[in-house]
């Protein structure tokens, strides 16, 4: 069996440093980063925009550890992602991290517990703690009563409320939501980030956000501007000065 | 690790109903012919082998000339005379019985009714030789036999065509200007696998035939049994042997007579029918192929369609071998289940087709498990490339796929 990654308490949850993306080689090569340093803490809030192609979504795998970079290190609590294999990635992912997609990326004609119950298969839970880990997390978005209902039956701000509860069941170190909002309405939206701020401010979860719309940007307490592969760092001090 | 996994098998099959159920078709049909052709023809060979022990098994039938062989006549010979039974009841060792017969076909007249069957002249030996019981009534007495008296025992097709419900012990019918009393039934044997009627048949003192219908004393056929245990090859050996010397057919020419050796005659038959069976089966384990193919195909499919899905169990932070294992859980659910379904199919097709067929049903436990072993390894296989594809998915490409 593969060895969980070992924790470090001290030091910021996730440090990039000097991070560069390359794909393709040669004339075709694009450069999607290019030396990115980025500090982040536990609790914190952070919102990531940018433009598409500024290098938000590639940076957001590299730091979901979905992908490794070009060179660079990236030490996630004092561990260097970059040196572990495939499968010790996915472990990471497993029982440290959660993910929020902006299609909410359910288990169609599955019901909400179940999908729910998901990560928790993974991890081996015993089926009676799986069950009731699973209904405080819908508990915890605000869909008791739902558990049985399939995505098909909910509504886009249910669905993506049953998928962050799917991204919280684990207790996970940092949850990571790719334009949570972006199929969404207005309301629904707000009531999203919403959500993202309570779990932030009561439970303390970590949560890094990409997102274009400046609006529920507000929702983060920091925000991280990318411009051509770079971190744009007059909009972050401006951003960090409110 | 294995419990987790077989759980998300089972809660993917379930997800999709009517995909699983397609899947498993091919492999249900597939089990099913080779479980139906499989088990109709061990019944049918069941049946072919006990029609003709119901002959007699360790019979040996002698016929003058060289038998029906290919190209064509034989030579006619000369007709065997009752010296020459009595000569193999004498000489050959480890025999039951001998039945020195001659056979005509006559009309048998009761009143108005006309029934045109075969009659045959023996002795008590014959009922014997050709395990014919009685229904009711006797055999011939040694007088009746020596003397050639006018009785007769009758099959049941010409009793049921001469007398229909009635009693005919006792009675007396006309065979062509004969009269002759009716002294016994022999019970029904009903119809050979060669579809000949064994109950159109009389039975009369071989002397009786010989002396008033035929007006000679050949004997046209003589029917051996060997004891049990007795090997009906050497019986058969033996009695050419003494044939021949009787015959005086010198060596180097051949026997102007046959011998018929209904062992042989068994295994010959029994054999033929065993690899009909095996051909059929054959075929059968054709279509399991295809559809093993069939599950490869649909598995591959849903791989595709399924990218997504991967793709988020992949982000969850599922194993590679993890998914690989899922994936290749569900094939071999999916075609054990099929599995299970075609036996259960194959033995109701087998079922009603016996009934339909006329023969047997015999079940056959190995075919069914070897069946269901090759359904699971057909999943094993045929899941494992789909599987492995799947589980080699890229999260990040799996996730962005539409």
């Amino acid at each position: 069996m593969n060895t969980i990654p070992f924790e470090r308490p001290n030091g910021p949850l996730i440090e990039l440093k000097n991070v560069s993306k390359v794909y393709g080689a040669g004339s075709a090569a694009t450069h999607a980063l290019r030396g990115i340093d980025l500090a982040i803490g536990r609790g914190e809030f952070v919102a990531v925009m940018g433009p598409s192609g500024s290098g938000k979504s590639t940076c957001m795998n590299i730091l979901g550890c979905l992908d490794t970079p070009t060179s660079g290190t990236y030490v996630f609590q004092g561990v260097d992602v970059c040196s572990l294999s495939r499968n010790q990635r996915a472990l990471l992912r497993r029982h440290a991290l959660g993910f929020v997609f902006q299609g909410f990326n359910l288990l169609n004609r599955t019901s909400a517990l179940e999908n729910v119950e998901l990560p928790l298969i993974y991890r081996g839970a015993p089926a009676g703690e799986r069950r009731a880990r699973a209904r405080q997390a819908l508990a915890a978005v605000g869909l008791s009563g739902w558990e049985s209902h399939t995505p098909g039956e909910l509504s886009g701000g249910q669905q993506q409320r049953v998928a962050i509860a799917r991204a919280i069941v684990t207790d996970p170190a940092v949850l990571f939501a790719d334009e949570p909002t972006g199929n969404l309405d207005s309301a629904m939206s707000h009531e999203i980030m919403a959500l993202l701020a309570a779990l932030n401010d009561e439970q303390g979860i970590t949560i890094i956000m990409v997102t274009h719309e400046r609006e529920m940007a507000r929702f983060a307490r920091r925000t991280v501007n990318f411009r051509d592969g770079r971190i744009d760092s007059a909009h972050h001090s401006q951003e960090m000065a409110e | 690790m294995i419990r987790s996994v077989l759980l998300l098998a089972l809660r993917a099959i379930r997800r999709n109903v009517l995909r699983s159920s397609l899947t498993i078709l091919g492999i249900v049909i597939g089990v099913a012919a080779v479980i139906a052709m499989v088990t109709i023809g061990g019944g049918a060979t069941a049946k072919v082998t006990a029609d003709v022990s119901s002959l007699g098994s360790n019979l040996i039938d002698v016929r003058p000339g060289q038998g029906p062989r290919p190209g064509g006549a034989s030579e006619s010979a000369a007709m065997f005379k009752i010296e020459d039974a009595e000569a193999i009841a004498r000489e050959i060792s480890g025999l039951a019985a001998v039945a020195p017969a001659a056979s005509q076909p006559m009309q048998a007249i009761v009143g108005s009714a006309n029934w045109s069957t075969t009659v045959t002249g023996s002795t008590n030996e014959y009922l014997q030789v050709r395990n014919w019981q009685l229904a009711s009534g006797r055999q011939f007495t040694e007088a009746e036999l020596r003397g050639g008296g006018a009785q007769c025992i009758l099959g049941a097709t010409v009793k049921k065509q001469l007398f229909g419900g009635q009693d005919p012990l006792g009675a007396g019918i006309r065979l062509q200007k004969l009269s002759c009393q009716v002294i016994g039934l022999l019970a029904a044997k009903g119809q050979s696998s060669f579809g000949m009627d064994q109950d159109d048949t009389v039975l009369v003192p071989l002397r009786m035939l010989q002396r008033r219908v035929a007006g000679n004393v050949d004997v046209s056929m003589i029917s051996v049994s060997a004891r049990d245990g007795v090997s009906t090859d050497k019986v058969q050996r033996d009695i050419e042997r003494l044939l021949r010397e009787r015959r005086r057919i010198t060596p180097g020419k051949e026997d102007d007579f046959h011998v018929r050796n209904m062992q042989q005659l068994v295994s010959t038959l029994a054999g033929t029918t065993q690899v009909l069976t095996a051909l059929l089966g054959a075929v059968g384990a054709v279509s399991l192929l295809v559809g093993g193919i069939g599950i490869m195909n649909i598995m591959l499919v849903s791989v595709t369609e399924r990218t997504r899905e991967i793709g988020i169990r992949l982000a969850i932070g599922a194993l590679e071998r993890e998914v690989l294992l899922q994936f290749l859980v569900e094939a071999v659910v999916l075609s054990s289940f099929g599995g299970v379904i075609g036996i259960l199919l194959g033995l109701g097709a087998a079922a009603a087709g016996t009934v339909v067929l006329e023969v047997p049903f015999v079940f056959n436990p190995t075919i069914v498990a070897v069946s269901f072993a090759f359904s699971a390894l057909v999943g094993i296989v045929f899941g494992y490339f789909p599987a492995r594809q799947a589980a080699r998915l890229d999260p990040i490409e799996a996730l962005r796929h539409e």
